[in-house]
């Protein structure tokens, strides 16, 4: 019966249509986007304060996503958040006086690690640390500093993305 | 042929005291009744007598409050849901409205029961269909939908349906219902023709006495909850009974009255002081 | 059978209705097993309740997308945070929008078609006819409408989803000019795939199944008459919308 196939062709392709678009909105507009997985290598990076820093946040170079984190530790001993990031091995040219910061997207928005290129002619190796970092700025700090007029501690002095990315560039 | 008696009984279907309410009404009140292998049985009475409901009684549909019936050596009371299924497949009925499914042509649904209950090769659903088709007449319209057919069509092809399992019993419910005369004497002779060919067992539901007394060898009239008389056709019409006087007789006032039960019509009217 | 009864009152019928609807439920599921050997048949439904709402379904989930995508990006605007547009947007339709949305136009589409089928069977007497061929309606007409149900819904509201996030995206990125890394970013690190995405398909699923049994239930219990049948009509959009929000709400408040 020819009517009976065309319904079966139909529901075929309607079946095929409806999981091709859960697959889609599964795989692409979700976190499991992140896993788009070339092979990656690791990277660790030391902070006083990460913040709101979640795992599986982006890291980015100039605004360009170039791997992700993959995990977040209390060190023991210095009491400092050990991070290890993800990189994606396209990203291996990357020299080894760069430094990590966490920064916020917008104003409120998830935060996320951001490297600024140094101009060392040595790579990052996998598994090596990144040296030169800066923690997240955490809003209430900030607001006490300015009411108060005095900066407090030391790590907070290169707190504006401006001499950092100074300090980046100069050597 | 599954007509072939597998009981001492000569009656297919045998009802004892039958009683049954539909809501407050009393449909039966004791309603005693045999159709006999072979023959073609005719029920009739007036309207709402519950002849349709009688129907349901014997296909195991509606349970009586009372009485017993049997069909085919079985007493349909203690049946399960599986019994009454293997049942009802050896019984053919043939609704009133035709009642084919709209979905399919006039093939499928004739082929329908086949595909339901036994998974058949395509050339042995079309050996067994065909034919029947060809014995309604309609075997040149396999490949129409039911909204084309024409009233009598649809209730050949829902008759050829009906026997398109071979079955024991063959009901119908006012097959003359809305048919012009050709129609109507087509539906007839089929009538005729299947019981005696495939010798099966026929109950027809009608009120047609004209029509009913071309093919039925027995008739049983219904009234007031009870069989008011049985017999064959020529004698029951000529029956002295003041039910069949009215209902053979088509006198428009008798037990069954003209009027519905009202108030009193002056008072009705506002001429005298009564009160309902 | 029984013709709309004057109602003894609101909360006795609503619960007298909720059972015997419950009662079905029972009665479908106790079905549902022998209806695998009509599985044609609820191939054909599948066809029948999800192919052919396709129309509609995507046509309103792009509509619903450019609008969220304009509404959001006004309001999100003003607190400067217009990247979190796509992120808003997918999580608003992957736990809400997209299940319940697709629900109610389901019901409207589907439902309604269900349930005057099923009704007009009874009427001319096919279901009867069914009974008597040995057949049982439950299995050969019900259950696989309702499997068809449970089956369409999540697919129907995945595409629905697509869609919407299509259209938001046309919005926000094609005229508005927000970035489009921006917008994807921002959604892909903040959507999860088994508390946003998954969450919708379970919900999908269950209205799925709501409103063919309403629909179903309401085709089959019908007076067989041309007002018996209108009657059932309105009333699976009513009972299965009421349904699907009250049962949305539970789900929401218990089960993620």
């Amino acid at each position: 019966m020819t009517q009976r196939r065309n319904h079966q062709i139909g529901t075929g392709l309607f079946i095929v249509l409806g999981f091709a678009a859960l697959g889609y909105l599964a795989t692409q507009t979700t976190s499991l986007a992140n896993y788009r997985q070339g092979p990656t290598y690791a990277l660790k990076a030391r902070f006083t304060n990460i913040g709101q820093l979640k795992l599986r946040a982006p890291v980015k170079i100039a605004g360009v996503r170039i791997g992700s984190v993959s995990d977040i530790q209390l060190e023991p001993d210095r009491l400092e958040a050990l991070v290890t990031l993800a990189i994606d091995n396209r990203y291996n040219q990357l020299p080894d006086d760069s430094a990590a910061s966490v920064f916020t997207s917008g104003l409120l928005g998830d935060q996320y690690v951001a490297l600024k290129p140094g101009g060392s002619p040595e790579l990052f190796k996998d598994g090596d640390e990144i040296i030169l970092t800066q923690s997240s700025v955490q809003l209430e700090e900030l607001i006490g500093k300015y009411l108060v007029g005095s900066g407090d501690t030391p790590a907070k002095k290169p707190a504006e993305p401006e001499s950092a990315s100074k300090q980046g560039e100069k050597p | 042929m599954t007509a072939v008696s597998t009981t001492s009984t000569d009656a297919l279907v045998s009802i004892r005291g039958l009683r049954t309410k539909l809501g407050d009404k009393v449909i039966f009140d004791g309603v005693e009744l045999d159709i006999p292998r072979g023959s073609v049985t005719a029920v009739m009475g007036p309207s709402g007598t519950g002849k349709t409901t009688l129907l349901r009684h014997i296909t195991g549909q509606l349970r009586p409050d009372a009485g017993s019936i049997v069909v085919d050596g079985r007493e349909l009371a203690t049946l399960d849901r599986d019994g009454l299924f293997d049942l009802r497949e050896r019984i053919g009925y043939l609704f009133q409205n035709s009642a084919l499914l709209t979905d399919f042509t006039v093939f499928e649904n004739v082929a329908f029961p086949l595909r339901q209950h036994a998974r058949l090769p395509e050339e042995l659903i079309r050996n067994i269909v065909l034919p029947k088709l060809q014995a309604v007449g309609l075997r040149g319209a396999a490949e129409l939908m039911p909204a084309e057919l024409s009233g009598g069509m649809a209730r050949r092809v829902a008759l050829a349906r009906a026997i398109v399992r071979d079955p024991m019993l063959l009901i119908y419910d006012e097959p003359f219902v809305g048919l012009d005369p050709i129609a109507l004497n087509q539906v007839l002779k089929l009538i005729r023709t299947l019981n005696h060919t495939l010798g099966l067992t026929s109950i027809v539901v009608a009120h047609e006495l004209a029509a009913v007394s071309r093919v039925a060898d027995h008739i049983y009239l219904l009234a007031a909850g009870k069989v008011a008389a049985h017999g064959a056709p020529d004698q029951i019409s000529r029956g002295e009974t003041e039910w069949t006087r009215q209902f053979f007789g088509g006198e428009a006032d008798g037990p069954v009255p003209f009027h519905y039960p009202a108030r009193d019509y002056a008072a009705d009217l506002g001429f005298t002081q009564e009160r309902a | 059978m029984s013709e709309p009864q004057p109602r003894p009152s609101l909360i006795g019928d609503s619960l007298a209705q909720v059972g015997a609807l419950g009662l079905f439920l029972l009665s479908v599921l106790a079905a549902v097993p022998r209806s695998l050997r009509y599985f044609a048949e609820t191939v054909r439904q599948v066809f029948f309740v999800g192919a052919m709402s396709l129309v509609i379904i995507m046509t309103c989930g792009l509509f619903i997308g450019l609008v969220l995508g304009l509404q959001l990006y006004e309001v999100l605007s003003r607190f400067g945070s217009t990247a979190s547009v796509g992120t808003v947007v997918a999580i608003a339709l992957y736990r809400e929008l997209g299940p319940v949305v697709t629900a109610l136009l389901f019901a409207g589409r589907a439902g309604t078609s269900i349930t005057a089928e099923i009704g007009l069977m009874r009427a001319t007497d096919q279901l009867a006819a069914m009974e008597m061929m040995a057949v049982d309606p439950m299995a050969y007409v019900v259950a696989p409408r309702f499997l068809a149900g449970i089956v369409a819904m999540p697919l129907l509201a995945s595409i629905f989803n697509a869609l919407a996030i299509f259209g938001a995206h046309t919005v926000a990125v094609t005229w508005l000019g927000l970035d489009n890394g921006t917008f994807w970013s921002n959604m892909t690190g903040a959507v999860d795939v088994w508390t946003d995405v998954m969450n919708g398909v379970w919900k999908s699923t269950v209205f799925g199944g709501v409103v063919t049994l309403v629909a179903t239930y309401q085709g089959y219990t019908t007076a067989p008459t041309s007002e018996g049948v209108a009657y059932a009509t309105t009333r699976t959009v009513v009972s299965s919308s009421i349904l699907t929000l009250a049962i949305d709400f539970l789900m929401t408040a218990f089960l993620m």
